[in-house]
């Protein structure tokens, strides 16, 4: 017979309890000592995470009040200016819950709010990831997830905001009722199913609830769960550092600290959103009023995140529409899906674009400095260039009114930035980028400049450069720099057309490059430190640009 | 002052000096948008013998001698008082530059100047006179109403709310919050710029007073959601979420991960 311990504390029993049910410690043993480093752009997913469980802690509490119907109300509540007005049972509802619902119109901002700055975390929680170079092997597959939570949260967003019909809301159900019908032959019949006859019907809000808080909520906690699993499966990447290797994880552990910052960290996003919601009101569907398809209000926007697809339809030349055996093939709207598919599209296979053009498919852990991969850095920027263009183009209007430019003056400008934004921005970010490497590798042959002024003996003026730490010596120096790699012959000894290709379009993109520091440089720069000339070390850096 | 200075370093100095900056301008605008009323009345042969002394000295330049109109501006021919009380009321004429359209200024002359001139215009030809006071009366106004007409005829060039609205190559509909009960009359009526006339046909004297009224309602009245932003909608919440939202944030994130000193 074996003598088992037995506890004999509260505390004692209740985890021995979940031990011989569960297997806690077991649970505890996997999860409570993953790593995970600590720097702050870590952290904008988390933000993510927070958001949405607050979205979903105040949507359900929005259901218990909203009626998702589009039956004929006539207002008699509290609101003067609407009492007396015919309406839908869902407009009423929503006018309920700002007004006579104890803490609704808070709840209500809240969620909205929570909206805007879910798509502002995962959209810059993205831009994290790709600027760092997180996505490659062996996160590829993370990286489409997060794309597709992207998509959900518009279609999230877009539902919900069509849900109140108001004036604003129902203006954009009807560009996306466009958008549909301008599919060739089948949109007229996807537009008549989805609203149930012709534009508005009444069933569209009926509709739009479900997917609003069953359909598309559902996904997105199954692609969450993938995303958060795939986080523990592959572990967390890492900033280069002395002692970080591709084969470690630097960081705090889960249990105890990870989890208490994040508990906290959830807390003070909670306690943001509160404060924006209680101070700063968000779609006061009141003043738009009720949806009829006549009224079309002055300043008519989406949310931000679906602002560039109508941008884009603002700033799309009318003449793209054209008659093909007398049925219309409008180009001047369904494009925009195109505009949605080719962001989209481009995201999920950057990747394994990257990859095929380096030739570079190795598991990587450790980030890139953003300056160490010039040529990504300069895609990305022309990619955010592109999307802020049609962004800012459908706010066109408003910067047309405040700041008493011409409306038609703007939409040309837009027009050209839209091709000539992205350009630019690649061009420029990627010297930005070589010039920032270029500096890195000056200070690591010859040191920081102290400030400090030094008389020589005769008379010269020079300034002391002091040698780096080595902790800040290993950022400038660790790092992988992507190089051009030429044509190579397959298996078979010949070079093939694809191969050719690649090689052309990896020449354009990595030809220019700044090497990392080696050791014999830095060994050299060190010992004729004391007879340092200008002109040597510029002739040095230069010569390693190029290769 | 020793204090002030210790603290200028502070983190939360520039949170302080901002909030200081915004309470200052903001509490300046709201001091300085006043309005004022007047009283429509018969004209006196005095007050357009009046008037046109100053409408040969101010406004004959562009608009003719006699009101005929030049190639510079139109004839005012049975444009009426209201026109006149309107476009010079609120600082559109005399026209400060050429340009898409007449911006509105500080009022070049009196209310009395003004009247005059409004007399001496209304005596070239019928048209329509200074509103009377029964229908400049919001509270005699059915604002939910007026906000059904404002959403159909007003919103899409003035925005639902009354904010204003861009129109095609620089030209715009003002924002109506701040402008007098007066001369939001008589800007339907007349249809000053590129606005289209809402005549007695067209709106009632009774239907144009629910209009001031639901207007006077949606721009004066206490939001209910906090500040306003604007009342410019998505954009304005947007842009505020991307500087103040993901500036918080990150600030938190900041906080969180860095290491106690």
């Amino acid at each position: 017979m074996t003598m088992t311990h037995e506890p004999t504390t509260a505390v004692g029993k209740a985890a021995n309890f979940a031990e011989t049910r569960v297997g806690a410690s077991k649970m505890v043993r996997e999860f409570g000592r993953k790593i995970f480093p600590s720097h702050w752009s870590f952290m904008l997913g988390e933000v993510a995470l927070y958001t949405f469980i607050i979205l979903v802690l105040t949507g359900t509490f929005l259901t218990f009040w909203f009626k998702p119907a589009m039956g004929h109300a006539i207002y008699e509540g509290p609101y003067v200016p609407l009492q007396g007005v015919e309406m839908s049972e869902a407009f009423e509802s929503t006018l309920a819950i700002s007004f006579e619902v104890r803490g609704g119109l808070f709840i209500r901002q809240m969620h909205h709010w929570a909206a805007l700055l879910f798509m502002v975390a995962v959209s810059v929680h993205a831009l994290r990831i790709f600027f760092t170079g997180a996505y490659r092997r062996p996160r590829e597959i993370n990286w489409m997830v997060g794309i597709a939570l992207i998509a959900l949260g518009m279609g999230a967003g877009f539902t919900g905001y069509s849900l109140p019909d108001d004036v604003l809301s129902g203006n954009g159900l009807r560009i996306i009722d466009g958008l549909l019908k301008s599919i060739p032959l089948v949109g007229t019949y996807i537009s008549f199913f989805l609203f149930g006859g012709e534009f508005p019907g009444v069933d569209i809000i009926s509709r739009l609830y479900t997917l609003h808080i069953m359909i598309v909520p559902a996904l997105i906690i199954a692609f969450i769960a993938i995303h958060l699993m795939f986080v523990v499966i592959h572990k967390h990447t890492q900033w280069p550092g002395a002692g970080h290797t591709n084969r470690n994880v630097v960081g705090e552990p889960v249990l105890p600290t990870f989890a208490a910052k994040g508990g906290g960290f959830f807390f003070m996003i909670f306690a943001l959103l509160g404060f924006l919601s209680g101070i700063f009101s968000i779609n006061a569907v009141w003043a738009y009023g009720p949806y009829d398809p006549s009224p079309v209000s002055a300043g008519t926007q989406p949310d931000w995140y679906i602002g560039w697809m109508d941008g884009y339809l603002r700033i799309v030349p009318g003449w793209l529409e054209f008659y093909v055996f007398g049925l219309p093939l409008s180009l001047n709207i369904n494009t925009a899906l195109l505009a949605a598919l080719v962001l989209f599209g481009a995201m999920a296979i950057w990747p394994f674009f990257e990859a095929w053009l380096t030739k570079d498919y190795r598991e990587h852990h450790i980030l890139d400095r953003p300056r160490n991969n010039p040529t990504r850095t300069a895609v990305g920027v022309a990619a955010v260039v592109w999307y802020a263009v049609m962004w800012a183009a459908a706010s066109g209007d408003l910067m047309a009114v405040f700041f008493h430019m011409s409306l038609n003056d703007m939409i040309y400008i837009f027009r050209i930035m839209f091709f000539l934004g992205p350009i630019l921005g690649f061009i420029i970010t990627k010297r930005i980028c070589l010039g920032l490497q270029r500096k890195d590798r000056e200070i690591v042959l010859h040191g920081y400049e102290s400030g400090e002024i030094i008389r020589l003996p005769h008379g010269e003026f020079q300034e002391r450069h002091k040698p780096l730490d080595p902790h800040k010596l290993w950022k400038l120096m660790a790092y992988e720099s992507p190089r051009y790699i030429p044509a190579e012959p397959g298996p078979d000894g010949k070079i093939s057309k694809g191969e050719k290709r690649r090689a052309t379009i990896a020449k354009y993109f990595y030809e220019d490059r700044v090497a990392p520091v080696t050791k014999e440089e830095l060994d050299a720069a060190h010992h004729d430190h004391h007879a340092l000339e200008s002109g040597s070390h510029e002739a040095g850096s230069r010569g390693s640009i190029g290769h | 002052m020793k204090l002030l200075a210790e603290r200028r370093r502070h983190p939360m100095a520039l949170v302080v000096l901002l909030l200081v900056g915004l309470l200052l301008t903001g509490g300046a605008y709201a001091a300085f948008t006043g309005t004022s009323t007047a009283n429509a009345e018969e004209y006196s042969a005095s007050d357009v013998e009046e008037g046109e002394k100053l409408f040969v000295t101010n406004c004959a330049t562009c608009h003719g001698m006699s009101g005929e109109g030049t190639e510079n501006g139109p004839g005012l021919i049975g444009v009426g008082a209201a026109a006149v009380d309107f476009q010079v009321g609120t600082g559109r004429m005399p026209l400060q530059m050429m340009g898409p359209q007449a911006q509105i200024k500080q009022p070049q002359f009196s209310e009395e100047q003004t009247r005059q001139m409004a007399a001496y215009v209304a005596s070239l030809g019928p048209g329509p006179a200074v509103p009377e006071d029964e229908y400049l009366d919001p509270s005699k106004g059915d604002a939910a109403a007026g906000g059904g007409l404002f959403r159909v005829n007003c919103a899409m060039c003035h925005n639902v709310v009354g904010a204003g609205g861009a129109l095609t190559r620089g030209k715009y509909a003002p924002s109506l919050s701040g402008v007098s009960e007066k001369h939001l009359y008589e800007a339907m009526q007349t249809g000053p710029q590129n606005m289209p006339i809402f005549n007695d046909a067209n709106l009632t004297p009774e239907q144009k007073r629910d209009v001031i009224a639901y207007i006077k309602e949606v721009t004066e009245e206490t939001e209910p959601g906090g500040f306003s932003l604007g009342s410019i909608g998505p954009v304005s919440e947007g842009l505020f979420i991307w500087f103040f939202g993901l500036a918080g944030v990150i600030g938190i994130t900041m906080w969180l991960s860095s290491r106690s000193k």
